[in-house]
């Protein structure tokens, strides 16, 4: 049951990242981004891992969509002339990422039903048991001083980057 | 009928990782090549939380994803802000037009 319903997730989430990166309207590709995001959580929700799942719901789904629409507003849109240029261009480059999908789709299954590689790559363990919730968050808070002094530099490092590159722009 | 979670999620990763990389590899939008990015970047972490859930140690990789989760922010968040500078100078988006970075 679990696998298929993780079946189905994967096969939502390829779909979703196939679509935003073909559909030629940014806002949209930035929504069915989101989509992706959040049916990854769905997917790491299920592979046991609850706190990642739901800082990737938060962070990607939630707070990274945010940023894309923001910068789509505050860019200029095209005009109708460049948009017809643009859609007959990108339906050029495009057009094969279809049957590229579909041929390592189909190299993987001939490999897999031909048993020319061997896709238990990852050694499973005793029955690929989840440790529960308790353990985990005292790994992840308790455990983890180092990790948060360096997460928290990269976060400041990066609110200076903004700082900086929006005073510039003001400035002009 | 039984489905081999390995292979499933292993084709899912290397789908994920073309999708991306075709897209980085034609796009003429600068906002696009984001997009790309953040795509390569669910399928690393669809393969670090399977890899963990595949091999028993799903807290050691999870606290890796938080910290991949981290950084990709930040860096979406800086790459936007240096797309949105680039659109002001340019007065638009497409890269053929930032001929001013050509040596």
């Amino acid at each position: 049951m679990k696998e298929i319903l993780i079946l189905i997730l994967l096969f939502g989430l390829v779909g979703s990242a196939l679509l935003s990166v073909l559909i030629r309207n940014l806002l949209k590709a930035a929504i069915t981004l989101a989509a992706a995001s959040a049916l990854l959580a769905a997917v790491m929700f299920l592979l046991g891992t609850w706190i990642a799942a739901v800082i990737e719901l938060s962070v990607c789904a939630g707070m990274i969509t945010v940023v894309f629409i923001s910068a789509i507003s505050l860019t200029k849109p095209l005009t109708d002339e460049e948009i017809l240029i643009e859609a007959r261009e990108r339906r050029g480059r495009y057009i094969f990422l279809p049957f590229i999908l579909i041929a390592v789709l189909a190299l993987l299954i001939i490999l897999k039903a031909s048993n020319l590689m061997n896709f238990d790559f990852i050694e499973s363990a005793n029955s690929t048991s989840v440790p529960d919730f308790t353990t985990q968050t005292s790994v992840i808070w308790n455990n983890r001083a180092l990790d948060i002094l360096g997460q928290v530099i990269v976060l400041l490092s990066g609110v200076f980057g903004v700082v900086v590159l929006f005073k510039e722009r003001t400035a002009k | 009928m039984i489905i081999d979670l390995n292979f499933i999620i292993f084709a899912s990763i290397i789908l994920l990782m073309v999708t991306g990389l075709y897209c980085l590899l034609v796009t003429k939008n600068l906002l696009r090549i984001l997009i790309a990015l953040e795509v390569m970047t669910k399928s690393v972490t669809l393969f670090l939380i399977s890899s963990g859930y595949f091999s028993g140690n799903a807290v050691l990789t999870q606290a890796l994803v938080i910290t991949l989760i981290i950084i990709e922010v930040v860096v979406i968040v800086v790459a936007c802000g240096i797309v949105i500078g680039v659109c002001v100078h340019n007065k638009n988006l497409d890269i053929k037009n930032m001929r001013k970075l050509k040596g």
